[in-house]
């Protein structure tokens, strides 16, 4: 009975490793006295902890032991109008399956890593944002005259398998042939040498391979997005007022250019022109 | 079970393992013709062709096969423009199979020179007396002596080299690990149903194999 039990656990734990654990509701205290929610830890303790990621170049990569690109320096504008400095940012590298449970467990206090905000996410979290608006899109040759998705049949295409845009392309392109790998970043290589014609994925993470150096002038992004994947910023499901306040500081953001810096920095070098913040489409932060 | 109920799941499913035992029959027959030639190789009397062998034994069974596969697709087929198919899949199940036949076939190379090894010297001295050249002796004299002291090795390389196939889903043929991580994604509710199917049809493949192979050594074995 007893070794039953053991094994039951050696093969859970077996299991869940490498997956995303799918957490309980642990409310962690944050902050002490007054505001509650990451304003309050913001003005407590004058620090913060933030999910970003670290394979996407242009949106957050880890070089060294620092982050960089354009999630990191949204986090650090937000972070900034909290009333935390960047040098007491304390950065944490999450995946996609990981994001709602460090949320959920207080792992990070905010998420800003090419999150989408769907309302399957919604029910374990919160949104503020969304602070862009990215799409599908494909990324192609500087020289390839493929116009759009709907050039792709008997195409090769390169996406990550089992994910959306891989799923979508197998759905609504039935004839385009897919290439598919556990990275994005094995798809370029053989975008570069001709065996496939496209990569898909959100256009604004093809734009920042595309700005990585060692491929500069050879990628083009098509420049028709084909869905829409609003941005947004993860925080816990009930800190309303942080949700409200990050929102405010992307408002002002949008206004002092700050928002125009942090875009040109990091993915305007691809040569794509910054984006119109549109501050009417900011979450509501649950309020109904 | 709702998840293998889902028509698409059921043909994936069966599909990944189809690619499975594909990979599995046509590497195991690439590695034991290669394999055999290069023990032949490492027994012989000439120096280059003896060193060609501890080269290509030493080189691959020290390589992870991962390195080995991702090698066959970004640097045979991406860089070098190797490519066996138009078919994508066809594609990456050839670089696949190149990919696994090598490595495997430095497995199969020390098994059959460790059989080699147990036919008693007096037979190639005498097989040399009657006047028999060297390919001769080994042809007729050794190898099938060799070959059947190392049946149950040579079953367990067959093993390996099937769950070994699983490596190929790195670079894109959805053989049955890669339809089981996918299938994990989109169904995080029946994670252990799942695990318990992809898991306990490896086992139903491999056990028999397993108990055939002890079963056919016994058979075969020569009784000194």
């Amino acid at each position: 009975m007893r070794m039953k039990r053991v094994a039951a656990v050696a093969m859970a734990a077996a299991l869940s490793f490498g997956m995303a654990a799918c957490g309980g509701d642990s409310d962690g205290e944050s902050g002490g006295s007054g505001a509650k929610g990451i304003v309050g830890k913001a003005q407590n303790q004058k620090k913060l902890v933030i999910g970003v990621k670290a394979d996407q170049p242009g949106l957050g990569l880890q070089t060294g032991s620092t982050y960089e690109g354009f999630d990191v320096e949204i986090a650090k504008i937000i972070a900034k109008g909290l009333g935390v400095e960047a040098g007491s940012i304390e950065w944490k590298t999450t995946v996609s399956a990981n994001r709602e449970p460090f949320i959920q467990q207080g792992t990070v206090d905010l998420v800003v890593a090419t999150y989408t905000i769907n309302d399957e996410r919604k029910q374990k979290i919160s949104f503020a944002g969304p602070y862009f608006i990215a799409g599908q899109d494909l990324l192609v040759k500087a020289d390839s005259t493929l116009a759009g998705p709907e050039g792709l049949d008997g195409k090769t295409v390169c996406s990550v398998t089992g994910s959306t845009p891989a799923k979508r392309i197998q759905t609504e392109h039935p004839k385009a042939k897919l290439q598919q790998f556990d990275s994005y970043s094995k798809c370029l290589p053989l975008l570069e040498n001709g065996q496939v014609d496209a990569v898909t994925t959100d256009d604004i993470i093809l734009a920042g391979y595309a700005a990585q150096e060692q491929y500069a002038g050879k990628f083009k992004v098509v420049g028709k997005p084909f869905s829409t994947e609003p941005y947004g910023i993860g925080l816990k499901k009930d800190d309303k007022d942080g949700c409200e306040k990050v929102n405010e500081i992307l408002k002002a953001a949008a206004s002092d250019g700050s928002y125009k810096a942090a875009w040109d920095s990091t993915l305007g070098k691809s040569g794509k022109a910054a984006p119109e913040l549109d501050t009417t489409k900011l979450t509501n932060c649950g309020s109904v | 079970m709702h998840v293998f109920a889902d028509q698409t799941n059921l043909d994936a499913y069966v599909s990944g393992f189809l690619w499975i035992l594909k990979l599995t029959g046509a590497s195991a027959f690439f590695a034991l013709v290669l394999g055999v030639l290069l023990a032949a190789f490492r027994v012989s009397p000439v120096p280059v062709l003896r060193g060609v062998g501890a080269a290509w034994v030493n080189i691959f069974r020290n390589t992870p096969l991962t390195l080995i596969v991702l090698f066959c697709y970004f640097g045979l087929f991406s860089t070098l423009g190797l490519s066996f198919s138009d078919e994508l899949d066809l594609n990456n199940y050839w670089l696949g199979v190149v990919g696994l036949s090598v490595y495997t076939a430095a497995f199969v190379c020390e098994a059959v020179r460790s059989g080699i090894n147990t036919v008693p010297a007096g037979q190639a001295e005498a097989a040399r007396a009657i006047g028999l050249t060297f390919f001769q002796t080994l042809r007729i004299v050794i190898l099938p002596q060799a070959g059947r002291a190392v049946v149950a090795p040579l079953g367990s390389v067959l093993i390996a080299l099937c769950k070994n196939a699983t490596i190929v889903g790195t670079i894109g043929l959805i053989e049955a690990s890669s339809v089981m991580k996918d299938l994990i994604n989109s169904n995080g509710d029946a994670v252990i149903p799942i695990f318990l199917v992809f898991a306990g049809t490896f086992a139903a493949l491999l056990i028999p194999t397993g108990y055939f192979f002890g079963w056919l050594a016994n058979r075969m074995a020569v009784k000194r």
